[in-house]
C-alpha cells in the first residue's frame, strides 16, 4: 500500500499545480513599476487641450489613473463601476486617454459618463510605453509621493474595487502625506 | 455529383480565406524603412529577441499588434540615438518586466523556469533508478531442498521422455 504513496503524492502535486495554473490569467503580466515612482509625464488636457497636466501637479495626493480609450470596448464595461466610485468621492480619478482621437474621446465620455477629475490625452502613446500600457483599460493606484502600488490589467470590476483596489486605497489614505 | 459541388465550393472558400489573409499580412505597414542600412542586422535581432505583450506568443518583429508598431519604432528611435542594445533590452524591461525577453536572465523568479525542467528530470531519473535497484534486490533467489527434487525430478522425467 505504501508503495503507491509516493507516486499517488506527486500526483496529486502536479494536478494542483496544473489546476492553479488553469486559473492564472497569462495576459496579466506583473509590472516592473510597482512600488516605483511613476514615471514622469506632462500632457494636455482632453478638455482644455492648451493646459498640461504633470506628474508633480498631483504630487501629495492618492489618486488613480485609468487608461481609457474610446476604440476600446471593454472600458465601456468599467466605466459605470467608475462611476459609482466617483459618486462617493473617495479618490481623485484621472483618466489617461491613449491613442485616442480628441473629439471621438469626448463623444465617448458623453455618451459612458466622465468619472475623472481630468484626462490627459497621450495621443501617440509614448507616455503609455513609460508606464507599461500594453492594454487597454489598465488602472494605476498612485500614492502621495508619486509611487505607483498597484496596477489592476483590464476592466475593473466592482468586486475588483471592492476587495482590493478600495481597501489598498484605505491603507494609503492612511497614511498622511 | 452534389457532394463534389459542395466539396469543390469548399476548396474555393478556404483558397479564397488563404488569400485573402495573405493579402493582408503583406499589406501591413513597413515601418521599418526609414532605419538607417547600418541599423539594420542590430534592430532585426533585437525585435525577434523581444516578445509582443499584446500577442504574447509572437515577437516584436512578427506582431502588428499597435503596441508592437509603437515599441519598433521606439527601438528605432533608440538605435539612431546610439543606445547599445543592452540599454535598449533595459528601457523595455523597466517597462514591462522580463516578460518582454525571450531569454530571460537567471535570477531568484526564473529559477524555476531556467532549472525547472532539469530538477524535473533529475527527480525521474532518481525514481528510475529506486525502482531497478529494488527489482534487482528481488530477483532469483536459490532453490530450496525440496524445490531442488522437484527440479531434479522433472528433469529426469524429460529425460526418461525423450529416450523412450
Amino acid at each position: 500500500m505504501t508503495r503507491y504513496l509516493l507516486p499517488l503524492g506527486l500526483f496529486g502535486a502536479l494536478v494542483a499545480l496544473l489546476f492553479t495554473g488553469l486559473y492564472l490569467n497569462p495576459r496579466e503580466v506583473p509590472s516592473p513599476l510597482i512600488d516605483k515612482p511613476a514615471p514622469e509625464f506632462t500632457l494636455p488636457l482632453l478638455h482644455e487641450p492648451e493646459k498640461t497636466l504633470s506628474r508633480q501637479d498631483l504630487l501629495g495626493k492618492v489618486y488613480l489613473l485609468n487608461v481609457w480609450a474610446s476604440w476600446c470596448v471593454s472600458c465601456r464595461d468599467e466605466q459605470p463601476v467608475l462611476m459609482r466610485l466617483a459618486q462617493t468621492k473617495q479618490v481623485e480619478m484621472y483618466g489617461f486617454n491613449y491613442k485616442d482621437q480628441r473629439d471621438e474621446a469626448l463623444r465617448w465620455l458623453q455618451m459612458f459618463g466622465d468619472p475623472f477629475t481630468a484626462s490627459i490625452s497621450d495621443t501617440d502613446g509614448r507616455i503609455g510605453i513609460d508606464w507599461g500600457v500594453y492594454g487597454v483599460p489598465e488602472t494605476f493606484l498612485v500614492d502621495q509621493h508619486g509611487i505607483i502600488r498597484y496596477k489592476h490589467i483590464g476592466p475593473v470590476s466592482q468586486a475588483d474595487l471592492d476587495t482590493i483596489l478600495l481597501p489598498k486605497l484605505r491603507a494609503l489614505q492612511g497614511t498622511s502625506p | 455529383m452534389t457532394s463534389l459541388h459542395h466539396l469543390l465550393r469548399g476548396l474555393l472558400r478556404t483558397l479564397a480565406v488563404i488569400v485573402l489573409c495573405a493579402g493582408t499580412a503583406h499589406a501591413a505597414k513597413p515601418d521599418g524603412l526609414d532605419l538607417p542600412e547600418q541599423y539594420e542586422s542590430r534592430y532585426r535581432t533585437l525585435i525577434t529577441e523581444l516578445r509582443c505583450l499584446v500577442c504574447q506568443n509572437e515577437a516584436l518583429s512578427d506582431s502588428n499588434a499597435e503596441l508592437a508598431v509603437d515599441l519598433r519604432r521606439e527601438i528605432r528611435g533608440m538605435l539612431v540615438a546610439g543606445k547599445s542594445d543592452a540599454q535598449i533590452t533595459e528601457f523595455l524591461v523597466a517597462r514591462y518586466g522580463d516578460f518582454v525577453l525571450y531569454n530571460p536572465p537567471v535570477k531568484p523568479t526564473t529559477l524555476m523556469l531556467w532549472y525547472g525542467p532539469f530538477a524535473l528530470l533529475a527527480l525521474g531519473v532518481l525514481i528510475a533508478v529506486i525502482i531497478i535497484r529494488r527489482r534487482g534486490h528481488t530477483a532469483p533467489t536459490a532453490l530450496d531442498s525440496k524445490q531442488q527434487q522437484q527440479l531434479q525430478e522433472l528433469l529426469r522425467q524429460q529425460d526418461e521422455d525423450k529416450n523412450s
